[in-house]
């Protein structure tokens, strides 16, 4: 066992797949020379070369596009997109690109690229560089969206990612590159995508996140537990995908439940995963679905203002205790 | 000469840089010991393209600007206060603390406003130019944008429109050779970006970014003509990054050498010999005093500013009515 970064375990799990297959490559704004922004990619471009290591252009747009293309020819691109904020120019070649053509040409083309990008607040970043536009890409069928939070998922899932013969998107998070945790790289370690993960048991209520929000939900189990109330707290792992099967045994058990997610709150991610849980799971609950989110506002700048807005521990304890009140 | 500033604007523009100059030392300082929030990218010695280019403007034109604005805010006339008390997040900043050291705006003096979204910029100002010929008010917008971000698609699709409708906007290049990491050599398949603009049909000129008095005079006969309804113009100007793409940069990649041989074509030394004979050493030396100290005062006072309090944003809310 080795306790690394998270951000060491993704560079890691790159290093591992483009020895293993010549047809992985990366591209980016960045990441060759520097190493990446976040430094994930550090080294790679000494050891495998500019052909499979390409510092970009800022041409967000057609870099997308190229993924798409590339992925349908014969390679496995791995794409980093520095901030999620800047997913919305990536989106035509993801929602009008990648995610059709596999089914409306019948099965004849796959497309077997990943897109890495980072996303979230709580770095002071302001409103361009801090949102969790995760639901924008979850949102569209055709892709797959993962977000792990430990560094032995993060390598896990992405090389499960850049094996998987369809599109995934792979959200980071800028507070999370320099957490530590355990990574047996003994072992494959592949994460299957998909697959949702119980970070730790309880009776009472169970709390979804994913990415950093499992943390704090962690966190606000603590809390919990100084009243005396045994949190469940689940890490989805994976958007889309969705593991259905965990989240219904978690509320089979508890009967109670607090969805997280660090985007906004109408039309977001927790919406969704409260409306999943409404459609599955109605007869177990006997309270309704919490949602834990950012407001329906931009993120400010300013400590205070970035703070009150962001999901915490005790903003996740007090829904937890809402649902049981 | 014809657009050439007279010894006062010159003296203004002198001022300006050492103001700016002073601001971005201060900031590197305070990000250093952690008293900023989020990193700081500072334009030490690019100072003359921001406050040439837009010392001809009135407060009724507009500009766009970056995440490395400071020279821009600061030719377009912006309070130095406000804009520190808004890096730091005050509550006396110029919004409120809401937009940061990336985002700043004061649509009052018509500089909307700073912009992260790299490029995006571009085809703001050249709606505001838009704007301005349907409302046909004499305005022009200019904005002022990075070799990097002359590699996104919208560039193109800006300078397009921008020469097809004849829209009274200007573009300041300000290439200072690096867009983040990545040298403009290994970005860019032209050596010279305005080629692209000239290949639109767009006038262009290319000048020494660090000579204020010769990026006033470019982009003063493009802002004249296009005050005239002729059209669009393209000033590129050269100059070169000192200090890193923020100051979180982990660095390793610009030749020291290179970075002292620009230091030596410091733009406000250029601007001082070109002033001296004109109006004394004693005097310029008294303005950079004067200057230092107001910036000086002007950081210190937002330093002693309160934080922010936090109100939730009513109108991005969902809900049409009263909701409990
Ligand atoms: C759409 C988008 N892509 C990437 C980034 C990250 N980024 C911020 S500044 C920058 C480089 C910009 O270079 P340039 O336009 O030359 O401006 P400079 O930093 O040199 O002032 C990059 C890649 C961003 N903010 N927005
Ligand atoms: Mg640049």
């Amino acid at each position: 066992m080795a306790k690394l970064r998270y951000a060491e375990a993704l560079n890691i799990a790159l290093r591992e797949e483009m020895t293993r297959d010549p047809s992985v490559f990366l591209f980016g704004e960045d990441i060759g020379t520097y190493g990446g922004v976040f430094k994930v990619s550090k080294g790679l471009l000494e050891e495998f070369g500019d052909q499979r290591v390409r510092d970009t252009p800022i041409s967000e747009q057609a870099l997308t596009a190229m993924a798409v293309s590339a992925a349908m020819t014969g390679t496995r691109p791995v794409l980093e997109i520095m901030y999620a904020d800047f997913l919305p120019l990536s989106l035509d070649a993801l929602v009008n690109q990648a995610s059709i053509y596999e089914y409306i040409w019948k099965e004849k083309v796959q497309m077997p690229f990943v897109l890495r990008t980072q996303g979230g607040g709580g770095a002071g970043a302001g409103a361009q560089h801090s949102k969790a536009l995760d639901v924008l890409v979850a949102h569209i069928p055709g892709l797959q969206v993962v977000a792990p939070v430990t560094p032995a998922d993060a390598r896990g899932l992405l090389k499960a990612a850049i094996r998987d013969p369809r599109p995934v998107i792979f959200l980071e998070h800028k507070l999370l590159y320099n957490m530590r945790g355990e990574v047996d790289l003994d072992s494959e370690g592949l994460v299957e995508i998909g697959k949702a993960r119980t970070v730790q048991p309880g009776t009472d209520v169970s709390i979804f996140a994913t990415s950093k929000m499992v943390i704090d939900a962690e966190k606000a189990a603590e809390l919990l537990a100084k009243d005396g109330i045994s949190a469940e707290v689940i890490d989805l792992r994976s958007l889309r995908p969705l593991d259905l099967g965990a989240i219904k045994a978690s509320i089979a058990k508890t009967n109670h439940a607090v969805v997280v997610n660090e985007g906004w709150r109408f039309c977001g991610y927790a919406a969704e995963l409260s409306a999943t849980i409404m459609d599955h799971a109605f007869d177990e609950l006997d309270a309704p679905v919490e949602r834990v989110t950012l407001p329906d506002m931009p993120i400010p700048y300013s400590e205070t203002l970035e703070a009150s807005v962001l999901p915490n521990a005790e903003k996740i304890a007090a829904a937890a205790k809402k649902t049981l009140a | 000469m014809k657009n050439a500033p007279s010894i006062d604007d010159q003296v203004e523009m002198y001022r300006k840089m050492i103001a700016c100059r002073r601001v971005e030392e201060a900031f590197g300082t305070l990000s250093k010991e952690g008293r900023t929030r989020g990193p700081i990218h500072r334009c030490d010695g690019q100072e003359a393209v921001g406050i040439g280019a837009t010392a001809m403007l009135t407060d009724e034109d507009y500009i766009t600007s970056t995440h490395r604005g400071h020279a821009h805010y600061i030719g377009k006339g912006v309070d130095i206060y406000g804009i520190s008390a808004e890096i730091l997040g005050r509550k006396t900043g110029l919004c409120g603390g809401r937009a940061g050291h990336m985002l700043i705006a004061d649509p009052a003096k018509g500089m909307i406003g700073g912009n992260a979204i790299v490029g995006a910029g571009i085809p703001a100002a050249t709606g505001m130019a838009l704007s301005n010929q349907i409302l046909k008010n004499g305005r022009v917008a200019m904005t002022l944008f990075g070799d990097g971000s002359s590699q996104t698609g919208i560039w193109h699709e800006s300078m397009n429109m921008a020469a097809l409708w004849k829209l009274p906007v200007v573009f300041v290049l300000e290439h200072n050779e690096y867009g983040l990491t990545v040298h403009s050599d290994r970005q860019g398949s032209t050596k010279d970006i305005s080629e692209r603009a000239a290949s639109y049909g767009i006038p262009t000129e290319i000048v020494d970014g660090n000579d204020a008095l010769a990026v006033y005079r470019a982009v003063s006969t493009m802002v004249e003509r296009a005050r005239r309804g002729e059209g669009p113009g393209f000033v590129e100007c050269k100059t070169y990054r000192w200090e890193g793409f923020s100051t979180s940069d982990m660095g390793g990649y610009q030749d020291p050498e290179v970075i002292a041989e620009w230091k030596k074509r410091d733009p406000i030394k250029i601007a001082y010999d070109q002033l001296v004979g004109e109006v004394g050493a004693e005097k310029l030396d008294q303005i950079e005093r004067d200057t230092s100290a107001d910036v000086r005062d002007a950081i210190e006072r937002a330093l002693a500013d309160p934080l922010p309090e936090f109100e939730i944003c009513n109108y991005t809310a969902p809900y049409s009515g009263e909701v409990h």
